[in-house]
């Protein structure tokens, strides 16, 4: 049973290499319109200590973002599910926010905070991922069936107890939907960063530095690199869902 | 003063919408003697589950009193349980620990593993022995509506209050669960407050039928029902329930506007 969940996605992935072989041998693309899996581990061979280096830059500035926009969008997500008048308030703004395309916003938070490269990562990671999870949040709390309050608040229990027993545990796998849907939002806010502004860290300067040398078996690499970062991520937050949100599935 | 458990004196009260007050309750009676069971029955909408959340103290009525055991209602108070329709048991938690959350707020003498005991007596007690340890969505409508009602009598409330608690169910469930009511009284005695729309329901489980006009709600007629014996579902094809059911038919028809309202008798 375990191992064919393993076997599976395991299966899927080499197939999935395969193909991207044969796509590249059967049009007989060279390398610099695209490289084939092939070309992969002698890129990795050559910069491994960059890929772990560089590598753990863009995870810890990542998680730290999404942390920090858990956090942020949890609170805002509480707001807003709780009072119609905050609702109404917050939305337009949030939502105005959530459509300006974050590549615009790199370059003036990296004139704004010159030099603080940490900061900024972290910051356009945070500000891009925090949006689904303030709103499955809110909408988690503001679509919370009446009978499910009078249930409690019946016997004399206080909105805190309402909250820690039946809010928070009944919006954990929205909250979960939303997160996972932020991690890789989370990512994608790192590497603009990294990309966008170089600054010499992170995957996305590894990528850049690719660029620049004419390297395309290395700008493969890094993407690769990056879609494992990406499904550790994940299967992390699959795994915190497991554990606290398990009861969802059916 | 009185002996009522629970007394309604002449309550008014109004919802405020954009289109300005809503009158839902419009000179409301009703007492319950301890022990008691009245059903309320009405036409829809006719504000029964107003009636129902100012009784449980879950909002307060613009005009009138709500009395309960000699004292004024004027906030939520753990001698009440309820039960609704939708029978919310919280999907996280087991059959057992969902029957045992009012423990977790009211305050209790019970030790832990008394609280457990009683949770088990109370799911034999209506045929769920053995589903402790389910989940909600593993049970079937009705299993759920049991375990609903075990839940709203765990802390032993003084008042039981169902809100249409059988309305979601199947003819033939919601006949075994009107036995299970009369099995769960017997052994746990409460004074009940029912809002229904099955008057069957009503002259089966209740010794007393208030039928409400339609909105904005009075109390427009009274029905007892007398009680001897251990009821038996036989009893509701009898020509005395069968008279009692057309009587009350007819008062909800005049509640409607469908019929005059000449004969009138509170």
């Amino acid at each position: 049973m375990t191992l064919k969940k393993i076997a599976v996605p395991l299966l899927a992935m080499i197939v999935f290499l395969i193909l991207w072989e044969l796509l590249v041998w059967a049009n007989g693309w060279p390398n610099y319109i695209m490289a084939s899996p092939s070309d992969l581990p002698a890129a990795y061979a050559r910069f491994w200590e960059l890929f772990i280096v560089m590598g753990w830059q863009t995870l810890w500035r990542t998680v730290v973002g999404l942390l920090i926009a858990i956090a942020f969008g949890v609170a805002v997500g509480m707001i807003m599910g709780f009072s119609r008048t905050m609702r109404d308030a917050l939305y337009p703004l949030l939502v105005g926010f959530n459509a300006i395309p974050k590549a615009t916003v790199v370059p003036i938070v990296a004139l704004l905070f010159v030099g603080a490269h940490d900061f900024n990562t972290i910051l356009i990671a945070f500000m891009i991922s925090f949006f689904p999870i303030a709103v499955s949040v809110s909408i988690g709390l503001s679509t919370l069936e009446p009978e499910y309050r009078d249930i409690l608040r019946s016997l004399g229990a206080s909105q805190a107890t309402i909250f820690w027993k039946i809010a928070l545990p009944k919006t954990l796998p929205e909250f979960f939907g939303a997160l996972k849907v932020s991690v890789t939002l989370a990512f994608i806010g790192t590497n603009l960063m990294e990309i966008v502004s170089p600054h010499g860290r992170g995957l996305g300067a590894l990528f850049d530095s690719g660029k620049t040398n004419s390297d395309y078996p290395l700008m493969f690499a890094v993407l690769i690199a990056l879609a494992f970062l990406g499904i550790v991520l994940y299967y992390v937050v699959v795994a915190l869902e497991k554990i606290f949100a398990g009861w969802a599935e059916r | 003063m009185t002996d009522w458990l629970i007394d309604i004196k002449d309550v008014h009260h109004a919802y405020a919408t954009d289109a300005g007050p809503l009158p839902v309750l419009n000179g409301l009676n009703a007492s319950v003697p301890e022990g008691g069971f009245v059903a309320v029955v009405g036409p829809s909408g006719c504000g029964k589950s107003t009636l129902t959340r100012l009784i449980a103290g879950l909002m307060k009525p613009d005009t009138g009193e709500v009395w309960l055991h000699g004292e004024r209602v004027k906030s939520p108070r753990s001698t009440v349980g309820m039960a609704f329709q939708n029978p919310v048991l919280l999907e996280w938690r087991t059959i057992l620990k969902n029957v045992m959350l009012p423990l977790e707020i009211v305050p209790t003498k019970m030790t832990k593993a008394q609280q457990e005991e009683r949770a088990r007596h109370l799911l034999d007690l209506v045929g769920l022995k053995g589903f402790e340890d389910k989940r909600p969505s593993e049970l079937s409508g009705g299993m759920r509506q049991r375990a609903s009602l075990c839940r709203s009598l765990i802390h032993k409330p003084e008042v039981l209050i169902l809100d249409e608690p059988f309305g979601a169910l199947d003819a033939f469930t919601r006949e075994d669960l009107w036995q299970t009511m009369h099995a769960l009284k017997a052994e746990e005695p409460f004074t009940g407050v029912l809002i229904t729309h099955d008057l069957r329901e009503a002259i089966f489980l209740a010794d007393q039928v208030v039928v409400l006009s339609g909105r904005p709600a009075r109390t427009q007629y009274v029905m007892d029902i007398p009680r001897d014996g251990a009821p038996k579902i036989d009893d509701l094809y009898t020509a005395e329930a069968a008279d009692r059911l057309n009587i009350l038919r007819h008062q909800i028809e005049i509640a409607q506007g469908r019929a005059p309202a000449e004969d009138t008798v509170a």
